[in-house]
């Protein structure tokens, strides 16, 4: 039996875990060769089965079982089956639900991105083994997970900011708001005037303690250039320019790059139809905005414990059954891919696919990195802010917020929306008036996608290759610093 | 507790969401990390809120099965996975090599106070819905039998079965009481109720504090989503039933789930993730809702139901069907003359 102290190390081989601050539990093997990772396995260690739990339920109890596989994305999952059961019903929300429903996802979604910049990420850099460098005790003042000034400034906001959806949704999370016909939760004249109040004191936070900058003005950088002659002004200014500080002294610019291919399935729909941020697939390569084809989405179990199909399956068709002794097997995880290609998704793939010219200038200088992955999260907490005060006053106080729900017995649906970690997709089969399918594709599960058949590693398994590893390391932090950048959302991964 | 020591906290998730962890992150406080360090709480580890990765954290595991670091309180989140076939294959604690269940029998048994954070590890919970396919369970319940991963006799060091804040999500601060009143040493067995949930939250219904009793006392009922009236007879509404604060305590600010809008689905109780009736209707009997507010006599319930009916203002009644108040309330003089 394998005891905890000789678990981590093999010549040339490491097996990393528990990682924290990830959402889930993550297992990552690592090939090292000299001081780099020449390949790596990622492996989502458990497994509860959602997809085989929802068969044979009625379909609208969908929206008290998904929001349940993650606490951390708990809306987005709702929102994705609200889409499904709505593509399911024909069914067309009021405005007023539209925007409601919006509002939910965008606080959700900015909640997760200042989660994950304080207090899944930064803390990094207050570790001991970055002692020598100048900015380390600043590190540890602002991030320190305990006691970090900025950690608990943090904090601090995000509770206020939640406060929206007590108002908006109920509780977060597991808000039972959502519905295919808009949101049960009515906002009157009086409630829209607080929870503008309530948007304007997150802003106040973004523009005092991370941006050191009005929002507006930071989302008018167009080109990379352009953000470092604004990191110029005032280096040490806030929590991003304090990270910029960092990039060059640890190379984040090229850190841990990913597959060059960005999969975004548009954010926030919009009452006249298309997205508040556009859907499709950015190709690094040609510098294009490519039309997304859901068809093209597969999923490949031939490294999963779960059954094979022998055959990549599109999820309509998709396939959850576990065998947990199946040779070659290394992780519970499927493997998405979009016309049998690895992409990555997130923050980065919306803002590549929204045209924003700061994240495109900066991703075809040095593309998918740890660097370009927390910019496009930081520019979309500025971006979206500035969105969802226009969505509050598009609210009509005394219309409709929600059409009730009548569903067919027989049919399909597929609910596509964006989670703060990327695209997260439901699909969804209805015989005799009950789930007779149900198969989610969550944004790590394309992110940390173990091989295909053909071998291929996902992207999390392509951007390890040729991290360093320093003298001595079991858990090496370029490595945490890589899993990060990803925000990976493992109970999502696998559900 | 003695003498001075902080109360040291271990906090393993696994077959759950972390949603536990993030409604505690909404903890009621302009200092989170403050307020537990100022009752005494001192967190080990936490999976999302601590620095230590990999090899750290094995070393800590080890620490306290070595009896080097001593552990005041063992939170569990997330249900237990005892499959496939008894191996807890369906989480293996990552780096080693072990099921999850093997490191909570370990450390259990090692802690002063174990506790169910949320109601997968009190009772099973959502995990275990369905046909179960992980053989979800809680440390000390399976749905409401006892027995769990850890069976009906565990007692923890400190005398206590395990502490079920059921919840799903916990509310923050049912976790954050229930941790200082620990840190204080003032958790007795006479404060848990008789599914070892708090007293404190678990003596209350999510009933108690409703915004929409004026509609509940007139049987004046929501029949869609968005409705303003009271969604027991239509909605699946449980919240006569339900024990939780969840109407007084408040989330997220001024929320609750009737307040959102929609149904109290019992998450507070065991075996609530397989209502046996889809969870937004109401299941009847010869047009009678089968679940009654705890404690009332059915009988009484019909015929108090039966002339509230009769009697409804048109005011409620027409309200109670629409999405904002379509009758407002006449102005009345309240002083005697």
């Amino acid at each position: 039996m394998t005891t905890p102290s000789d678990a981590g190390r093999e010549a040339g081989r490491l097996l990393v875990g528990p990682f924290n601050r990830v959402e889930g539990d993550l297992e990552v093997a690592l090939e090292i060769a000299g001081d780099r990772v020449r390949s790596a396995q990622v492996n989502a260690t458990m497994y509860r089965g959602f997809e085989q739990i929802l068969q044979g339920k009625a379909p609208h109890d969908a929206l008290v079982y998904v929001p349940r596989i993650c606490g951390i994305c708990s809306v987005s999952q709702s929102v994705a089956a609200a889409r499904a059961l709505a593509d399911l019903g024909g069914l067309v929300m009021p405005p007023n639900g539209q925007h409601a429903t919006n509002l939910i996802l965008a606080t959700e979604n900015l909640a997760d991105h200042l989660t994950h910049f304080y207090l899944f990420f930064m803390p990094d850099f207050a570790r001991p083994v970055y002692a020598d460098r100048p900015w380390h005790a600043e590190a540890v003042n602002r991030f320190a997970p305990d006691r970090g000034v900025q950690v608990r400034a943090a904090t601090a906001a995000r509770q206020r900011w939640l406060t929206l959806l007590g108002t908006l949704g109920g509780k977060w999370p597991h808000t039972q708001s959502v519905e295919p016909g808009g949101s049960t939760r009515p906002i009157d004249a009086a409630e829209r005037v607080r929870l503008l109040a309530r948007v304007r004191e997150f802003r106040a936070f973004l523009e005092r303690e991370l941006l050191a900058t009005p929002l507006e003005a930071f989302t008018a950088l167009d080109s990379e250039a352009a953000l470092w002659d604004w990191y110029a002004q005032a280096p040490m200014a806030g929590d991003l320019r304090f990270f910029l500080s960092l990039v060059p002294d640890l190379g984040l610019q090229a850190l841990g790059p990913g597959p060059g291919r960005y999969l975004s399935y548009g954010a926030y729909a919009q009452p006249d139809g298309g997205f508040a941020l556009a859907r499709g697939l950015w190709r690094a390569a040609s510098q294009a905005l490519e039309v997304l084809n859901p068809r093209s989405i597969t999923e490949d179990a031939t490294h999963a414990w779960l059954a094979d199909a022998r055959t990549p399956l599109h999820p309509l068709s998709g396939l959850t059954r576990p065998e947990p002794d199946k040779p070659g097997a290394y992780t519970w995880n499927k493997a998405p891919r979009l016309a049998g290609e690895v992409v990555e998704t997130g923050a980065i793939a919306r803002q590549l696919a929204s045209g924003h010219p700061l994240v495109r200038d900066a991703v075809a200088r040095h593309g998918g990195t740890v660097f370009t992955r927390v910019l496009a999260r930081v520019l979309e907490l500025a971006r979206v802010v500035p969105m969802m005060e226009d969505w509050l006053r598009a609210l009509r106080p005394g219309e409709a917020f929600c059409v009730p729900a009548e569903l067919p017995d027989e049919g399909h649906g597929v609910g596509l929306s964006e989670a703060a970690r990327g695209a997260l997709g439901h699909w969804l089969v209805v015989r005799q008036g009950r789930l007779a399918n149900y198969q989610i594709v969550a944004p790590t599960s394309w992110n940390f996608s173990p091989r295909d058949a053909g071998g291929t590693p996902g992207a999390l398994e392509q951007a390890l290759v040729d991290a360093p590893v320093r003298p001595g390391e079991k858990t090496p932090v370029a490595v945490q610093h890589i899993v990060r950048s990803f925000d990976p959302c493992m109970v999502c991964t696998v559900h | 507790m003695s003498g001075h020591l902080p109360l040291n906290v271990l906090w393993l998730q696994s077959g759950g969401c972390g949603g536990c962890s993030m409604s505690l992150l909404c903890a009621d406080t302009p200092d989170f990390q403050g307020h537990l360090r100022d009752a005494g709480i001192h967190l080990l580890w936490h999976p999302s809120l601590s620095l230590g990765s990999g090899d750290e954290v094995l070393a800590l595991l080890q620490s306290v099965l070595d009896g080097q670091t001593r552990l005041d309180a063992l939170c569990v989140e997330g249900s237990l996975l005892r499959g496939p076939n008894g191996t807890g294959r369906f989480h293996m604690l990552a780096g080693t090599g072990l099921p999850m269940i093997h490191w909570v029998r370990e450390l259990a048994a090692r802690a002063r106070h174990v506790v169910a954070i949320g109601s997968c590890a009190a009772w099973g919970g959502i995990t275990a819905g369905g046909d179960n396919p992980t053989d979800a369970c809680g440390l000390q319940y399976d749905d409401d039998q006892p027995g769990g991963l850890l069976g009906a006799d565990f007692r923890a060091a400190g005398g206590l079965p395990v502490i079920n804040v059921a919840g799903c999500p916990t509310h923050p601060g049912w976790v954050v009481d229930t941790l200082m009143t620990l840190a204080a040493g003032e958790l007795a067995p006479a404060d848990l109720d008789p599914l070892g949930r708090p007293r404190f939250y678990a003596d209350q219904l999510v009933h108690h504090g409703c915004t929409r009793n004026e509609y509940y006392e007139f049987k004046a009922s929501a029949e869609k989503p968005s409705d303003l009236g009271c969604m027991m007879e239509h909605m699946g509404c449980k919240g006569t039933q339900v024990h939780a604060d969840c109407n007084t305590r408040l989330w997220n600010g001024e929320g609750s789930c009737t307040r959102g809008g929609y149904a109290c689905i019992a998450c507070t109780e065991p075996g609530f993730q397989e209502p046996g009736h889809p969870f937004h209707e109401t299941p009847k009997l010869a047009g009678i809702p089968i679940g009654l507010p705890t404690d009332m006599p059915k009988a009484w319930f019909v015929a108090l139901a039966s002339l509230s009916k009769s009697a409804t203002p048109r005011r409620v009644k027409e309200n109670a069907t629409a999405d904002h108040l379509v009758v407002k309330p006449a102005i009345r003089k309240t002083r005697l003359k």
